[in-house]
């Protein structure tokens, strides 16, 4: 399989990298170079394996339902770039349903 | 105090120190002035990317002058160490090699530290590696290249080569690093020095930027076994903070007779392959008749899907290392670049946030994770990868104990040699298996090539770290000079 | 028939199906995959900690009582709880989702096919809706965009509180089977103790997908889906709106497109989300830093044991233990807290039909009318049972415990005291009754002329007026008696 320049833009979106637009043509090439490596795994029969899924040995472990929280070190000030009465603030965004967020909330 | 500090283990400066025959303040002060030393001038090594100057030798006073829980046992008393930047302090930087972390101060610490901490150990200072843990010769720092204290015209390996340089160039004689498919094995192969990866969950890792949290382990660096295994032996605990930690017992590393009679040593066919750099493979058999002598059994093995790791590795870590750096967004820590509208501020962040390579994997790794692309790609990579895993296994259930084999297939190139970034992947063949499979690992040096160090890598099961250990003792006494010659 | 430009008319000719995507925070006191605390209200961002910050390095790791929580309300939702469930990352950048990522999950989820039963029909056959999934997840931040001109403000204090999603199958077919499901969901969640479930709060949100297609079409239409409503009837009406719009789209053979659409309530309509086309490719994979959930059957079934009768059980055993009629029961199961009151007076006093009576009547009247939670009723169960009990021992007549009662809301006081003090305790002594029935007879002669006479009925107007005398201190049961011997003189 191999990308195009449409597509190396469209997953430059999904990942929020600004891409020059002469850069596209080199990384639609530095990918394909990549990806043409790839493609000996499609080859590999996979039928009935699982697929890895979560490493180590064990299972989920459980915290108990308390505090206290870990503490930090720092302030907020000292670290966000931008703060305005306790909250992280960001270029204003419509109300609902901007097209920058899919959704409102990540529920 | 002469320079015989810098040149004493760990173990051993930290048994003065702690019984009080050497104070933690002239070491901690040559290992500054060292750093400082090597770090600037015509051609410096850029080990470092923040010396805790004068904090170090500040925290060294306090120590001497008995301001510390003095009842805790402190074997590593007043030893320097070198923390890879991507490990979380809170009182350096954590800046990862990149720019979108640039004077980043972490306000809680990693679990890897704070136990280094606890055993004495004084950090002083901040090593340089390639961005986020991409790459493989330290080239990809945003902050210039590491160069290879044994020749400065090449690399260090990556991308824990400030961390490794630092061992190597005999500034601190331990330094943590990371691995994800070969990070620490690979520069302390290229500087000759002993780097350890630990088995998957073994290490916490907490306070570890991640890259690609289903391979990331913290590893340790060491200019000879013991050292390594005395830092290791400290960071290894179960650590409720990471859901990955493994609660299994953790064994004492630091025992090796030099007998290994009995003991059964895998050599697998594809990690000697006909193209293997005929000085690597020479050196790499010169190795096992070492083992041999001292009573191990060599055997020939296959682990027959060895030539699909790269392939895998290079699709599962972009995968989860496009999703780790989402929430570099400059809504929260580390750059922003304000622009008017949220989006444009987003990918202007990232854009001038990330450096080409890690640009190259989340491009890579988005790929690979989107629609109409899982399942060819990255599900499918997940499956070949439990094959992977399987000739681990399988080789290590039918009675072999440990595996040897060379560290990288070549001793350390020169700047600029590996402009495409697939020959760069290939640098790590030998060593990504052990992160997919999980397993531990270290390379250890045996031997050089025009100069060049030559490491040699020992494999073994899951938690069977004091195999592997055991096994590199046996081989640094066999080999004693021979292993830096 | 004419066509209508009302596209309601046409709607009679379609068929709405509906499916709801419930969103329940659990009622936890850390947060799903830290300890910072999920206290509502404290100032912005202090609820926060490295991990749900996502600092670099920080890792989760899940809370114990969430899964507790999650797996009940799943056992409680009839569905199989899976014993071993994955979480995956779902990808989006949102300022107010701080990892870039939300910690959901995906292909394996805690728990399928279940069925919620939310009514019957005319016929007594039950309406059973099917459950599709429960799955375990973290809320996002808040954004605030009406609190700067310029800029969005950003709070973290709900970011990572655990939820569970609830998926329902395409089973409804009325914006009123959904109100409905989501009314008997609520007294589901509550009964389990789950979740607060205040749509208000935001510990409850409903997203809909609706689609519409001619009646006596099997085949489902192409659906949307809605969003941003903050209340059962904000559901109901969005839905009515959307259904509307679909029926007139079709109408006009328009094609549906598949879409987000979002409710304005305040203009009672619905209008298109804008969005990207890649904001629906959420590159879901396994969470490597999280291993599978493993929970043992013996574990499961033990959470299950640990729920709470649920409503349905609670209906069939006021039913078939104390013969309640459909309309009490109705009444009593919708609050929880007043049919344990009810069952905490019928343990003192066992005649359930007058506690029904009684909690139905003066008990609701009262809490009503002083806007009272159950809890915060000042007559407590065993108080009122020896009420009861008083009138069934003819201590104190029906009417004047009415009084009684008024007294104890009033003052908090006891009922055999109170009954002493206010002069309420019934009279039974001869000798006093026939006074009162003296001055009766002399204020109704006319009745008791025809009583007398063989007029039965009157005999309630004579006892009333004994009564009345008495202040309604005398014993009714006496007081018949001796009405009874005077008319044979
Ligand atoms: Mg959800
Ligand atoms: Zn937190």
């Amino acid at each position: 399989m191999a990308v195009n320049e449409r597509e190396v833009r469209r997953i430059a979106e999904l990942a929020r990298l600004g891409i020059e637009d002469a850069r596209v043509p080199m990384l639609v090439d530095e990918l394909n170079r990549i990806l043409e490596h790839m493609d000996v795994l499609s080859k590999v029969d996979t039928g009935r394996l699982a697929p890895v899924e979560g490493m180590g040995a064990g299972a989920m472990p459980l915290r108990h339902d308390a505090g206290p929280p870990i503490p930090l070190a720092r302030t907020r000030e000292e670290f966000a770039p931008e703060l305005r009465d306790g909250f992280f603030t960001v270029p204003r965004l419509a109300t609902h349903g901007d097209p920058d967020g899919g959704m409102e909330s990540g529920a | 105090m002469s320079d015989d500090l810098l040149s004493m283990t760990a173990h051993a400066l930290g048994a003065a120190v702690a019984a009080g025959r050497v104070r933690a303040v002239d070491a901690v002060d040559k290992s500054l002035a060292r750093a400082r030393e090597l770090d600037g001038g015509d051609a410096p090594l850029n080990c470092f990317l923040t010396l805790a100057d004068p904090a170090a030798h500040d925290e060294a006073i306090r120590m001497d002058g008995g301001h510390v829980d003095a009842d805790a046992p402190r074997p590593l008393a007043g030893v320097p160490v070198a923390i890879k930047d991507n490990i979380a302090t809170h009182t350096l930087p954590t800046s990862c090699g990149s720019r979108i972390l640039h004077g980043y101060v972490s306000p809680y610490e990693a679990t890897a530290v704070r136990l280094l901490r606890a055993a004495g150990a004084i950090v002083m200072g901040k090593a340089n590696m390639d961005e986020f843990a991409m790459g493989s010769s330290t080239e990809n720092s945003a902050y210039g290249p590491t160069r290879n204290p044994i020749d400065p015209s090449r690399v260090p390996g990556g991308s824990s080569g400030g961390s490794a340089a630092a061992v190597a160039a005999g500034i601190t004689s331990i330094a943590l690093g990371s691995e994800t498919g070969g990070s620490v094995r690979q520069p302390a192969a290229f500087c000759g020095v002993v780097g350890v990866k630990p088995t998957y969950g073994r290490v916490s890792r907490y306070g570890l930027v991640a890259f690609a949290s289903s391979l990331d382990q913290v590893g340790v660096f060491g200019r000879t076994v013991d050292d390594a295994a005395l830092a290791f032996q400290v960071i290894a605990a179960h650590d409720p903070r990471d859901a990955t930690s493994a609660t299994a017992p953790v064994d004492d590393y630091r025992v090796g007779d030099g007998d290994l009679t009995g003991l059964v040593v895998g050599k697998p066919a594809e990690y000697f392959p006909e193209s293997l750099d005929p000085a690597v493979r020479d050196r790499s058999e010169r190795a096992l008749d070492a083992l041999r002598s001292r009573g191990a059994t060599i055997r020939d093995v296959s682990m027959p899907h060895t030539e699909l790791a790269i392939p895998v590795y290079y699709i599962v870590a972009p995968a989860e290392a496009s999703s780790n750096l989402a929430r570099f967004d400059g809504v929260r820590y580390g750059l922003r670049v304000p622009q008017p509208q949220l989006r444009d501020m987003y990918e202007a962040t990232r854009s001038q946030g990330f450096g080409p390579e890690v640009t190259r994997r989340i491009l890579l790794g988005t790929y690979v994770l989107s629609a109409g692309y899982y399942d060819a790609y990255y599900r499918q990579a997940q499956r070949v990868r439990s094959l992977i895993a399987a000739d681990f296994a399988n080789v290590f259930s039918s009675g072999v104990d440990v595996l040897f084999t060379p560290t990288t297939p070549t001793p350390a190139f020169p700047f600029g040699a590996k402009s495409d970034p697939y020959e760069m992947y290939l640098s790590d063949i030998f060593t990504v298996t052990a992160n997919l499979a999980g397993v531990p690992a270290m390379s250890l040096p045996i031997g050089r090539v025009d100069g060049l160090p030559v490491g040699g890598q020992i494999l073994a099961p899951h938690f069977g770290e004091a195999a592997m250990f055991r096994v590199a003792y046996a081989l640094e006494s066999v080999l004693g000079a021979e292993a830096h010659r | 028939m004419n066509p209508s430009p009302d596209t309601h008319e046409s709607a009679t000719d379609y068929e709405m199906v509906v499916g709801l995507e419930v969103h329940v925070q659990l009622k936890t006191s850390t947060k799903a995959f830290c300890n910072c605390s999920t206290d509502f209200g404290a100032p912005p961002n202090t609820n926060t900690c490295p991990v749900c910050l996502a600092l670099p390095g920080a890792l989760p790791v899940l809370n114990l009582h969430a899964v507790e929580l999650a797996v009940r309300t799943a056992s409680a939702l009839r569905c199989t709880v899976h014993e071993t469930s994955i979480f995956a990352r779902k990808n989006y950048f949102y300022p107010d989702l701080p990892k870039g990522y939300q910690i959901s999950q995906f292909d394996r989820p805690l728990a399928t096919d279940g069925a919620l039963v939310i009514g019957e029909t005319e016929k007594h056959t039950p309406i059973t809706v099917g459950i599709t999934r429960v799955h375990m997840e973290e809320d996002a931040g808040k954004s605030i965009h009406d609190r700067y001109p310029d800029a969005t403000a950003i709070d973290l204090n709900r970011a990572g509180v655990p939820l569970i999603e609830i998926v329902s199958e395409p089973d409804m077919r009325s914006s009123a089977e959904a109100g409905s499901f989501l009314r008997v969901l609520k007294q589901l969640l509550e009964y389990a103790q789950v979740s607060d479930v205040s749509m208000e709060e935001g510990s409850l949100r409903v997203d809909a997908n609706v689609s519409a297609r001619r009646r006596g079409e099997t085949r489902l239409g192409t659906k949307t889906e809605v969003k941003n409503m903050n209340s059962f009837s904000g559901v109901e009406r969005a839905l009515e709106a959307e259904f509307a719009r679909h029926c007139g789209m079709l109408d006009r053979g328009e094609a549906i497109v598949q879409q987000t659409m979002l409710w304005d309530g305040a203009k009672g309509e619905v209008r298109p989300a804008r969005s990207k086309e890649d904001s629906h490719d959420y590159r879901y994979f396994p969470e490597p830093d999280l291993p599978p959930l493993v929970l043992t059957k013996d574990w499961i079934d033990e959470q299950s044991a640990l729920l709470p009768e649920l409503p349905a059980a609670k209906r069939e055993r006021f039913a078939s233990r104390y013969g309640l009629n459909a309309y009490d029961i109705d009444v009593l199961v919708a609050d929880r807290e007043l049919a344990n009151y009810f069952e905490a007076v019928v343990v003192a006093h066992a005649d359930p039909k007058t506690a029904c009576n009684w909690v139905m009547g003066e008990v609701r009247g009262a809490l009503n009318a002083n806007n009272l939670d159950v809890a915060a009723f000042p007559i407590r169960p065993p108080d009122l049972a020896r009420l009861l009990d008083m009138v069934q021992d003819g201590v104190v007549s029906r009417s004047a415990a009415k009084r009684v009662f008024a007294v104890m809301l009033a003052t908090g006081g006891k009922p055999e005291a109170v009954a002493r003090d206010e002069g309420l305790l019934q009279v039974s002594d001869d000798g006093q009754l026939d006074g009162w029935i003296d001055a009766a007879i002399a204020a109704h002669p006319d009745e008791w002329t025809r009583f007398r006479g063989g007029e039965k009925k009157l005999q309630g107007v004579l006892v009333g007026a004994v009564m009345k005398q008495s202040g309604g201190r005398a014993d009714p049961r006496k007081v018949n008696q001796l009405l009874a011997e005077r008319a044979k003189e």
